[in-house]
């Protein structure tokens, strides 16, 4: 079995920010063909004091290993109540350096996450 | 917390008279089996001793035995030393499509050495079609191997049956007995074979204990040039201590077999009847019937095995999975694939291979806590929630 950071096993024993959020503004959905893994996130969007975007939401949905349900949990809570264009910014290298480190193989789940969150916000601009 | 140790595929402990047995080899009695004094003596007799013993095991003579450091290791020498000894008589070998990496990779090495290999496929269950076999049998055909049970499903295949098919003078059949040897039945007569590889490791026997069972007169290349050891067929100082483990193993086995596998028959079935009426959308893998006495392999579906492994784990549960994301090369198990099971289903692939040290309270625990692993998984995943949604229409 890979030996996962502390943190990964905390955010894999109790993720956060797990399920759907029916009225969602928007999803996104990946899949990879790599291994097989799916996740969709799920955001709810709101203008701040200073009239910005933000994601006043987020949850996820995730079938995966260890390390994919932990990025999804830390790249939703990374995302949360951050401006639109912020949270596009989010980089992969970010979610998992936040996780304390990944085994190399897993790499590729982070890179999922953030672009299951790249999606959603995708997502929801082209429906406005 | 308890502790519920299911994953005796991947290692089991040593009986302690294993142990015993091999513990004066480590100590006192070091002599080399080969030097002309008494040193030595107390060696050979003990490694001549195991040969007698694990030839008996499988209904072989103790000469026909070739002791190896692995069952990986017999099947190379099996597969390229069977394959090579017949070169100039043909160049075309046949395996399944469900072999331990040893004989695939193996099979692949002599692919770039110009040999051609035909794959058997398999069917839902992981069972080869004898006919499939003696059809694809042709004159410069030297060697087909295929395995006698598969360690990732625990399918028994109709080995005995695919024999009475070889044409006359036909090539050379090789089994891998590694997952069998020691857990069913194996007679090397009975099946028909001219080769089998077998581990004690597989049986309570030491890791790195292991041998290929030669019928007399098949020649074969050694893998490794070196001394007289093992008639030359496999050089290297004698590792004493694993070979008197693998002989007291045999041993043991034999005399115990028909009460293990009664036991373990028994704890497995109820394991398996448990997971598929207690978890909706669980489906067992390999042969229902035809299967190993200590494999309870399942693939649950809408959730990926290293999480149920971690899940399980934190119950103090070990276990095993065949999913992408548990192999280092993040490729799902070509066993569950040959056997038609999508990627996608064969993500929640988990084996149970049950031992001796396992109990009923044992099985109580692992469906007591197995659920709640799976609904937990479920929870999150977006295919689930996807299904139940459709099913409410």
């Amino acid at each position: 079995m890979l030996v996962y950071s502390e943190k990964v096993m905390q955010h894999f024993m109790n993720p956060h920010n797990v399920g759907e959020i029916p009225d969602a503004d928007g999803v996104g959905e990946i899949g990879n063909p790599v291994c097989g893994d799916m996740m969709n996130i799920y955001i709810k969007v709101a203008k701040n004091k200073k009239g910005q975007k933000i994601i006043k939401d987020i949850k996820f949905e995730t079938l995966g290993c260890v390390a994919a349900i932990a990025t999804s949990s830390m790249v939703t809570e990374m995302a949360k109540g951050k401006t639109l264009d912020e949270a596009m910014k989010i980089k992969f290298s970010d979610v998992a350096k936040a996780l304390g480190s990944l085994p190399p193989i897993k790499v590729h789940c982070a890179d999922l996450a953030v672009r299951a969150l790249q999606a959603a916000i995708e997502n929801y601009q082209s429906k406005i | 917390m308890r502790k519920v140790y299911m994953d005796h595929a991947g290692a089991m402990p040593l009986l302690p008279e294993v142990l015993e047995a091999m513990l004066p080899y480590l100590n006192e009695i070091f002599g080399n089996p080969q030097s002309l004094h008494s040193w030595g003596d107390g060696a050979r007799d003990a490694v001549e001793e195991a040969r007698e013993r694990v030839a008996s095991l499988i209904g072989g003579s103790a000469e026909e035995i070739i002791f190896t450091a692995s069952g990986t290791e017999a099947n190379n020498l099996a597969i390229k030393g069977l394959a090579r000894a017949k070169a100039e008589k043909g160049k075309h070998i046949i395996i399944s499509a469900i072999e331990h990496f040893s004989v695939m990779n193996s099979a692949r090495t002599l692919q770039k050495e110009g040999f051609e290999v035909t794959y058997i496929p398999v069917d839902g269950f992981g069972t080869v079609d004898p006919d499939e076999i003696s059809r694809n049998i042709r004159s410069d055909t030297v060697l087909v191997s295929i395995m006698h049970a598969n360690g990732e499903v625990g399918t028994v295949e109709p080995i005995a049956e695919i024999a009475k098919k070889f044409p006359e003078g036909g090539p050379v059949f090789h089994t891998d007995a590694v997952a069998s040897t020691g857990n069913i039945p194996v007679d090397v007569k009975a099946l028909g074979v001219h080769a089998l590889s077998l581990a004690g490791n597989q049986f309570y026997g030491p890791k790195g204990s292991a041998a290929l069972w030669l019928k007399r007169g098949v020649r074969i290349l050694p893998l490794m040039d070196g001394g007289i050891q093992e008639g030359g067929r496999r050089p290297g100082t004698e590792d004493v201590p694993a070979i008197v483990g693998l002989g007291k193993a045999a041993e043991l086995a034999q005399k115990d077999l028909p009460s293990r596998m009664q036991k373990l028959t028994h704890l497995r079935d109820s394991l398996i009847n448990g997971v598929l009426s207690q978890i909706e959308h669980s489906i067992l893998t390999g042969h229902p019937v035809q299967r190993l006495p200590h494999y309870a392999s399942f693939c649950l579906k809408f959730i990926e095995g290293e999480a149920i492994l971690m899940l399980l784990n934190s119950h103090g549960i070990a276990a095993a999975s065949g999913s992408a994301c548990t192999s280092r090369a993040l490729k799902a198990s070509h066993v569950l694939l040959a056997m038609g099971i999508s990627h996608e289903v064969a993500q929640g692939s988990i084996l149970f291979s049950l031992g001796l040290d396992n109990s009923g309270d044992d099985v109580t625990y692992i469906l007591e806590k197995l659920p709640q692993v799976v609904d937990r998984l479920r929870q999150m995943s977006p295919l689930y929630s996807k299904f139940i949604k459709a099913q409410k229409g």
